[in-house]
């Protein structure tokens, strides 16, 4: 027990003599907290739109005025003629154009039919249908204050409750995906290099030569990991909560359990690539490759898995990330207990055992 | 005649420790010259400044005639290296390696093709032409760095303690190849902690805690400590009162 | 030259020796972004809705039928009691429920007006705002269609007779995919790109073999331009892998030039690469260099405007962006490709990268020490 201390705090050596990894893998997530609660959102505001305005009449500046008072617009050219639109969707800064026809005036004072015409560059797609959206909404709210909007009958009233984040803050969607990214980097990722890096320098040779056993060297050298992923994830906890309010409901100790959870399970994935690997290069592109960017992209934290295709839905299912994600929305910010995530719970549990069976299993064969 | 090596007042300092203090010495054309020292001794550091790896705090040096502040790269023509700590890559095969550093030295591809037959030849390594670096016997790569150290025909080449945990019969046929490159000319700086080998040297110097204790011919040096056998010579440097007794 | 020449030859020696890196280097990434173009989808379909009917009206069937026939919603469950349906959204199999409280359709006849309610799991934010905006568009449609039924009036038509028509160009289908792929490829390419050229010189620091490289009369541009050429021709392969699996996987419409894509990637890739090998001289394990390379770049993927807006960004964002690479290749592969625009209208970006280009790579050399 005494050689195995000493060797935890060999690990732990390693990690703090080197300040600069250290300083980044604990200012990396406070980074991209402020980032996704400060930066990062999907509300768009401010959208460069160009104008042609061939009326040249009272209406069509009255539009454009309530168009640039919403915020949501602003002007970036007047235009002259139909040709400049496209010029000025390719050089890129303009999202939509708005085409004001010349009889505008003339129509609406005899009552004719006229269309105002919206132009979006649709290579955003989403981007695109907001602008209209909002655009079209302003339009309409114009006219029908024009026309003294007689009171529609049969008004249906639609009464919206958003449980959980009335306030749409995309930053309670966020902490709980970063903290996920977090820990699987610094569990997953950083083990598997950490002990690659011993294979490829020769000094695994040497450890494994020693009375230690080599279940205790491994479990040494993820221990100090694990009190970095604990403490990122106090951190980002504490800075979602006092710097943007977001709610824990649920247990705190239930909480902290289940981060423990995910963290042995990612260990253990950290552990079998660095029994599968030679070197650090190749370790770091399989970790990249198939832990980080599916944890980022499938598991739900950027994009909703509902809307995936089928199949994507399916090997979802494989990646322990999703779960992780579900428990801790389940326990911040719905404040659900052990009764509503304990099916989750069991397949990270299971997806750890599994890990940690095939580790032991090539560990073996490599030893033979 | 030039010296190959001179150095005067010589000193490297990190921070408040003082690797290497004020070390003068001139090493011949063509001379074995041996570089005793216990670990820590500051040996390899000595040797990084006179390669150009390393700048001096203090003190002047010239290698080849080149100045070791101004004209580190002008030295890297003229001399070669093999380091302490085994530097050829483990995942290219021997003939691989003998190609990148020939191609590193601007050898012409006709004369690294040539050197490849004739180093492989020389060494008796043909069945291992094609085998990573990493998997061949740990004395065939010393010897390996050695001829790839020595194949653009340097001036002057630095072995770092070159026969570290080498089978006694590795290390002789070592021994050889050093002569051999000495007799066409070559100098040679060699640091070691076997003091048995530097019973081959031409001239030694001993260094104790960052400065030279001693410098002659292991003859003269045995003579004048009054000692058998450079081993003794070196434990009385060292440790000068144990041996009194 | 010929020094540089067996440089690159090593390095392609020594990165293709083990035989994992090939199918990672190449093979992984296109099938990643063929999963992830799938995967990248803001586009939301498939939302799970609980409705409670306590209504059981021949108007609240309607309006019940009217969610049934919506290619958004996918209705999982009906009951009479709210808490049945608030349970169903706490356990995440429901997205949101909508309330039909008793006497809808009799208040509506009565009163003139009646009201719903739409409870949404506003975890995901911008979700749960897609599902209230479709939601309510039903709604709406409903409530037109109950006007002209019973009071006879004729819906929404504005005096005056003012209409307003939309049109998408460059992507009428609104295609969510034609507008990530190029994008998800920007991603895949600087990725291995940086990951690779960051671990590289450190690599050689940490096992050694840089003191055998640093004695030799190697120039100090040679040994940069050498470790970086290797990186620099895997990463454009790459990319040419990635945009022939976009136009024949995914229809991307190739619009602009292609000669101009490659051109700013030649000059982009330096700027990344470089950034790598400097990452790479000025640490000393590995595991350093990949996680400052990890850090970089995760700032800049998440500021490129990749998947979320840039101009959503507040100003300070918006300037931080302006020193992202990233940012830059993702903007010009999306205005070449998808809208056709041409060398001058990327005439800045052309600039800022070419300049770009040669601050890191200047002082990747600088800060290589042949001599510490």
């Amino acid at each position: 027990m005494k050689q195995f201390g000493i060797f935890i705090q060999k690990e732990l050596f390693h990690i703090f003599r080197d300040r600069r990894t250290l300083l980044i893998l604990l200012g990396m997530p406070i980074v991209l907290v402020l980032l996704f609660g400060f930066a990062i959102t999907n509300e768009i505001d401010n959208a460069r739109i160009a104008i042609l305005d061939q009326s040249k009449g009272e209406m069509s500046q009255k539009i454009t005025q309530r168009l640039l008072a919403s915020g949501y617009f602003l002007i970036d050219e007047n235009l002259r003629e139909v040709a400049e639109i496209e010029q000025h969707f390719r050089e890129g800064k303009t999202k939509m154009a708005i085409v004001f026809p010349p009889e505008l005036q003339e129509n609406l004072r005899r009552n004719l039919p006229t269309q105002i015409q919206l132009i979006a560059d649709a290579t955003d797609p989403n981007t695109a249908t907001t602008l209209i959206n909002y655009a079209s909404a302003i339009i309409g709210r114009y006219v029908q204050d024009q026309g003294r909007g007689q009171a529609m009958p049969l008004q249906i009233h639609t009464e919206v409750k958003m449980l959980y984040n009335p306030r749409l803050k995309s930053v309670f969607m966020f902490v709980p995906g970063v903290m996920t990214v977090i820990l699987m980097l610094v569990s997953a990722m950083m083990t598997s290099i950490a002990i690659t890096r011993e294979k490829e320098l020769g000094t695994m040779e040497v450890l494994l030569a020693s009375p230690l056993r080599p279940a205790m060297i491994i479990i040494g050298k993820v221990i100090p990991y694990i009190l970095l992923a604990l403490a990122n994830t106090v951190v980002i906890l504490m800075l979602g909560a006092f710097v943007f309010g977001m709610p824990i409901k649920g247990s705190l100790f239930l909480l902290a359990l289940e981060c423990l959870l995910f963290v042995i399970t990612s260990l253990a994935l950290g552990i079998l690539i660095s029994t599968r690997t030679e070197s650090q290069q190749v370790a770091m592109l399989i970790s990249l490759m198939m832990l980080m960017l599916p944890t980022i992209l499938l598991s739900g934290f950027i994009f909703p898995i509902e809307s995936m295709p089928l199949a994507l839905q399916v090997i979802s299912n494989i990646i322990p990330a999703k779960w992780f994600i579900i428990i801790l929305k389940n326990v911040m910010l719905k404040g659900t207990g052990v009764e509503f995530i304990w099916k989750e719970s069991l397949i990270l549990g299971g997806m750890a055992l599994f890990f940690i069976g095939a580790s032991v299993r090539n560990f073996k064969i490599r030893l033979e | 005649m030039v010296p190959a090596i001179t150095a005067d007042k010589l000193t490297k300092k990190f921070g408040d420790f003082t690797a290497v203090n004020q070390i003068t010495f001139e090493v011949q054309k063509g001379e074995i010259f041996g570089f005793l020292g216990a670990n820590g001794a500051g040996k390899t550091t000595a040797m990084r400044m006179l390669n150009g790896l390393s700048r001096p705090t203090s003190g002047q040096a010239s290698v080849a005639g080149f100045d070791v502040y101004r004209e580190t790269e002008k030295i890297k023509k003229h001399i070669g290296y093999m380091s302490q700590k085994f530097s050829l890559y483990e995942d290219l095969t021997v003939r691989e390696n003998i190609q990148f550093y020939g191609g590193i030295y601007g050898l012409p591809g006709r004369e690294i093709r040539h050197q490849i037959k004739e180093l492989i030849g020389g060494l008796g390594m043909q069945e291992y032409a094609n085998t990573l670096v990493k998997a061949i016997p740990l004395g065939w790569k010393q010897k390996l760095s050695f001829s790839i150290a020595i194949m653009h025909r340097p001036e002057i080449v630095f072995l770092d303690e070159p026969t570290g945990g080498v089978d006694p019969i590795t290390r002789r046929q070592f021994w050889e190849m050093i002569y051999k490159a000495a007799s066409e000319g070559m100098t040679i700086f060699v640091t070691t902690h076997y003091m048995d080998e530097s019973e081959y040297c031409g001239r030694v110097s001993i260094m104790v805690d960052g400065r030279i204790a001693a410098l002659d011919t292991p003859r003269a040096l045995k003579e004048q400590f009054g000692a058998s056998s450079m081993n003794d010579v070196f434990l009385q440097l060292t440790r000068p009162n144990q041996h009194g007794s | 030259m010929r020094t540089i020449f067996f440089i690159v030859r090593k390095e392609f020696l020594q990165i293709f020796r083990h035989k994992v890196m090939l199918p990672l280097i190449f093979l992984m990434p296109i099938i990643q972004l063929v999963i992830l173009a799938h995967a990248a989808d803001f586009e939301v379909k498939n939302i799970n809705l609980h409705i409670v009917d306590q209504d059981k009206s021949q108007a609240s069937q309607q309006l019940i039928s009217k969610f049934q026939a919506s290619r958004n919603f996918n209705i999982i469950g009906y009951s009479f009691s709210s808490r049945l349906a608030f349970d169903e959204v706490q356990s995440g199999d429901a997205d949101l429920f909508l309330e039909i409280p008793p006497h809808f359709y009799r208040d509506l006849i009565r009163n003139n007006k009646a009201s719903l309610q739409l409870s949404v799991n506003a975890i995901n934010g911008v979700q749960a705002g897609l599902a209230n905006a479709y939601a309510n568009a039903i709604i709406q449609d409903f409530n037109g269609e109950i006007r002209t039924e019973l009071a006879n009036t004729s819906a929404g038509t504005a005096p005056g007779g003012l209409s307003i028509t939309y049109s998408n160009w460059f992507n009428p289908e609104m295609n969510y995919k034609t507008f990530m792929v190029p994008g998800i490829l920007v991603l895949l390419v600087t990725l291995i790109g940086m990951f690779l050229s960051g671990m590289n010189i450190v690599k050689e620091k940490e096992i050694g073999t840089i003191e055998q490289i640093n004695v030799t009369p190697i120039r100090k541009h040679q040994f940069i331009i050498g470790k970086l050429l290797p990186f620099w021709i895997i990463a454009l392969v790459e990319l040419s892998i990635g945009l022939a699996v976009g136009w024949l996987v995914f229809d991307i419409p190739f619009v602009g030039s292609l000669w101009l894509i490659y051109g700013f990637a030649a000059v982009y890739l330096l700027v990344v690469l470089g950034l790598g090998l400097l990452v790479s001289t000025f640490t000393e394990t590995q595991q350093q260099a990949m996680f400052i390379s990890w850090f970089l770049l995760i700032i800049f993927i998440l500021m490129s405007g990749l998947f979320t807006p840039i101009e959503s960004m507040p100003e300070w964002a918006q300037a931080i962006t302006r020193f992202n690479p990233v940012a830059y290749f993702v903007e010009v592969m999306r205005m070449v490709l998808l809208k056709g625009s041409g060398l001058m209208d990327i005439r800045q970006h052309c600039i800022v990268m070419l300049t770009a280009a040669l601050a890191v790579n200047v002082l990747a050399v600088l800060n290589y020490r042949k001599t510490n």
